[in-house]
């Protein structure tokens, strides 16, 4: 075990899946010799070679397609989008390319790509560095999409992401590659002494599929993702009630029968999402919630998300749910 | 298995520890010949694509064919908006490195690029650019307090703190909003100009992408799309070595960026982008071709980034220090000084004269902008600014998020 932040975590799962498969190939813009822009592969080309840890021409487009076409031939691409907001030159080729090859060919061909990319607010980027879009990616078919918020899961998920016969798009809050966020901008805590800072060295998987229970308690189940599980662990303290934190870790496929479990113990259930909220996963859990616990629920399902509208620059904290918007639904529906 | 039998993966010439040298250039004022715009075909620009066109000596006399018909008032005028660029730049990043802005872009060796191109056209012609042209924004007459308001993101920001510093909107220049995702501009630009035609207006596009974000397809959709219509438009690949800290050598493996233009059927030129003179006269050229129904003209300029690409960047981690004074094409507000200087027309006292006189405007204008709310203590544009102009009119849907942010906000 060491300590790790998160951009160390992900770097440490990189380095480990290309010295442990010869197939494991880290790629795109920035990526090589400078490490990332957001340094996530310092010294890895030093390390493992040019030939497998290289920088691409600005083009997502390019840089999809290239993957696709190594996936279907053996290797395994695990490519980097230098912001998710950048993700959508690449999305014909990810959502009617990668994510439909195996079902399109008669199962004869398939491609296991890893699509990696630093995701949501909170580091004043505007709406063109700031956006979480994973809905985008669950509402395609063929596609498997996990969430990071600590660096342990962002290494365990990666690792099961890289071995996954499936291609996976992973996003990374880039709030968190440094320290968790608590929702207070003037407040920031790096990594050190968090628990989840505490990361094997060596090869771990974290299962795609399977949520985490964060936080335990019996009035509410919050279920959230990203930078807004630790927005929502402070919500929870500020608002007094015993609550469930669930951390999602997976999108597609969720955990949802930890969540029923959870829900059916509390009757209470609130989604909280960066992302907007028309068509946001959440939509898709509280439906599906409400379908295996409507009976026992004592509050209706709740969200609390972004704002339909794209993320401002300057007044960014009036877009992302704060811990006290979090708090006052989490005490409403214990009220209700 | 080796290297060279596995993928080929191009580096940077020369990264941090080794020594920047390109060696002199052997383009000279007098190579290239001037075809006539009217009548040119692609083809008949091929010399012009894979050599340099330039004007400014390196003795800093103008000469050859490409030299503009344009007198010394006219670069004496260039010269000015190219110090105030600089000037700008440097007290905006001395803003951004004490907190008071939170991010910035310098156009550092790139100032001669949009300012002498925007010149060369007229004022009705639509300005598309990317982060580092706002230059042209001084030609075009825009207000310093209102470009350093938009930088901070206050009350008098006009994009109301939606975007990032440097993502300027200037309507009244026909200055297109800056955008983010890189190369997106490019072929839209393609559409500004088919309007033009379609209206029938001597109005021409002028547009940018940077070496890197030539690899979009935005790139070659503009360049297909201008082709096919014969659209007014200039299309201008800056190609400034560099795209964050990766090097051209991995955005084309072609010799000039200039000649894949060529396989478009476009006409396509190389111009010194640090040469005044010769970016005044190669985009006038293209202009003539445009407003006369000829089509698109595709431009490689060639220049050095000779700043760290934002205010984020670190360039130390990915190239050696002295590169940008390697350079051969020196650097652009210095070589149009000293021509004007050697030919009596200026002097190194009136060129302190001027750098003093800006300096104070900027500094003057920075006062007054902060006025208006700084970084730290705003005031900022207020938080309806997320709701309004989503949509030509408001939905219910935002209505009530609305309604819930003002009511968190204890309004
Ligand atoms: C579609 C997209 N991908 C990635 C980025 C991140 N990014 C911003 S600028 C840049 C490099 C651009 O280099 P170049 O096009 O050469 O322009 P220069 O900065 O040199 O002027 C990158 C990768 C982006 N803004 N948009
Ligand atoms: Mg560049």
């Amino acid at each position: 075990m060491s300590e790790m932040n998160m951009v160390q975590a992900i770097n440490s799962a990189l380095d480990v899946m290309l010295d442990r498969d010869e197939n494991v190939l880290v790629f795109g813009e920035d990526v090589g010799y400078f490490g990332g822009v957001f340094r996530t592969s310092d010294g890895l080309q030093e390390k493992h070679g040019a030939h497998r840890v290289f920088d691409t021409p600005l083009s997502e487009g390019g840089i999809a397609a290239i993957a696709f076409g190594m996936g279907l031939n053996g290797l395994r691409p695990v490519c980097e989008i230098q912001f998710a907001d950048y993700i959508f030159p690449a999305y014909d080729q990810i959502v009617n390319e990668i994510a439909k090859l195996r079902h399109r060919s008669g199962g004869e061909f398939w491609t296991p790509v890893t699509i990696r990319t630093p995701a949501g607010g909170g580091i004043r980027g505007g709406h063109h560095h700031s956006q979480s879009p994973e809905s985008q990616f669950t509402h395609t078919p063929g596609l498997k999409v996990v969430y990071a918020s600590t660096p342990y899961n962002a290494k365990g998920l990666l690792i099961s992401a890289i071995e996954s016969e499936d291609p996976v798009v992973v996003f990374e809050p880039k709030r968190c590659y440094r320290g968790p966020f608590y929702g207070d901008p003037h407040n920031v805590p790096t990594w050190a002494d968090h628990p989840d800072a505490d990361v094997p060295e060596g090869h771990y998987t974290i299962p795609i599929g399977q949520a985490r229970l964060a936080k335990e308690g019996d009035e509410c189940t919050i279920v959230s993702w990203g930078t807004m599980v630790h927005v929502c662990e402070k919500a929870i303290e500020m608002s007094g009630a015993s609550c469930d934190l669930i951390d999602l870790q997976s999108l597609v496929p969720w955990d949802r029968d930890a969540i029923v479990e959870s829900v059916s113990k509390t009757g209470r259930c609130i989604i909280v999402h960066e992302a907007p909220k028309t068509s946001g996963f959440g939509a898709e859990m509280a439906a599906s919630i409400q379908e295996r616990c409507f009976w026992g629920l004592e509050a209706p399902i709740r969200r609390v998300t972004g704002w339909d509208t794209p993320f401002p620059h300057t007044t960014e904290w009036d877009y992302m749910p704060s811990p006290s918007r979090i708090a006052e639904a989490i005490r409403e529906t214990v009220e209700a | 298995m080796t290297d060279d039998k596995s993928i080929h993966v191009p580096d940077a010439p020369f990264r941090p520890g080794e020594k920047a040298s390109f060696g002199k250039w052997d383009y000279a004022p007098g190579d290239l010949e001037k075809p006539d715009p009217e009548a040119c075909s692609s083809d008949d620009t091929r010399a012009h694509a894979e050599g340099l066109i330039r004007v400014l000596g390196d003795d800093d006399s103008r000469s050859g064919a490409w030299d503009p018909d344009i007198d010394d008032g006219i670069l004496l005028e260039g010269l000015e908006h190219m110090v105030r660029l600089r000037i700008f730049d440097e007290r905006m990043m001395k803003m951004q490195r004490t907190g008071k802005l939170s991010f910035y872009m310098r156009s550092l060796g790139e100032e001669a690029i949009a300012i002498a191109q925007t010149m060369a056209l007229q004022n009705q012609d639509w300005v598309f650019p990317t982060y580092r042209q706002p230059g042209a924004q001084f030609v075009r007459g825009r207000d310093m307090v209102s470009m350093i308001c938009h930088c901070i993101g206050n009350v008098e920001d006009n994009v109301k703190g939606r975007q990032m510093p440097v993502h300027y909107t200037y309507r009244d220049g026909r200055y297109i909003s800056v955008s983010s995702p890189v190369g997106t501009q490019f072929s839209q630009a393609v559409g500004v100009a088919m309007a033009s035609a379609y209206k029938q207006l001597d109005e021409v596009t002028i547009t940018w992408i940077g070496d890197g974000a030539s690899a979009e397809g935005d790139y070659h959709y503009a360049l297909n799309f201008a082709s096919v219509y014969r659209a007014p438009v200039i299309l201008n690949v800056v190609n400034n070595q560099w795209a964050i800290s990766t090097h051209a050598n991995l955005a084309s493996g072609s010799s000039t960026f200039a000649d894949r233009g060529l396989a478009y059927d476009v006409p396509s030129l190389r111009v010194d982008g640090n040469d005044f003179l010769a970016l005044y006269s190669t985009t006038q050229w293209a202009r003539q071709r445009a407003s006369t129904g000829k089509g698109a003209t595709h431009i490689e300029v060639l220049t050095y980034r000779a700043g760290a690409h934002s205010s984020s960047d670190d360039p130390s981690r990915y190239r050696p220090s002295d590169e940008s004074s390697a350079w051969p094409g020196g650097d652009p507000i210095d070589r149009l000084k000293r021509h004007l200087i050697s030919v009596g027309s200026w002097s190194d006292e009136k060129q302190e004269a001027l750098e003093a006189r800006i300096d104070g405007e900027v500094m003057q204008a920075y006062k007054e902008a902060v006025k208006y709310g700084d970084l730290a203590e705003g005031p900022y544009p207020s938080s309806d600014t997320i709701f309004t102009e989503v949509y030509s009119e408001v939905p219910w849907h935002l209505r009530e998020q609305w309604d819930e942010m003002n009511r968190l906000r204890g309004d």
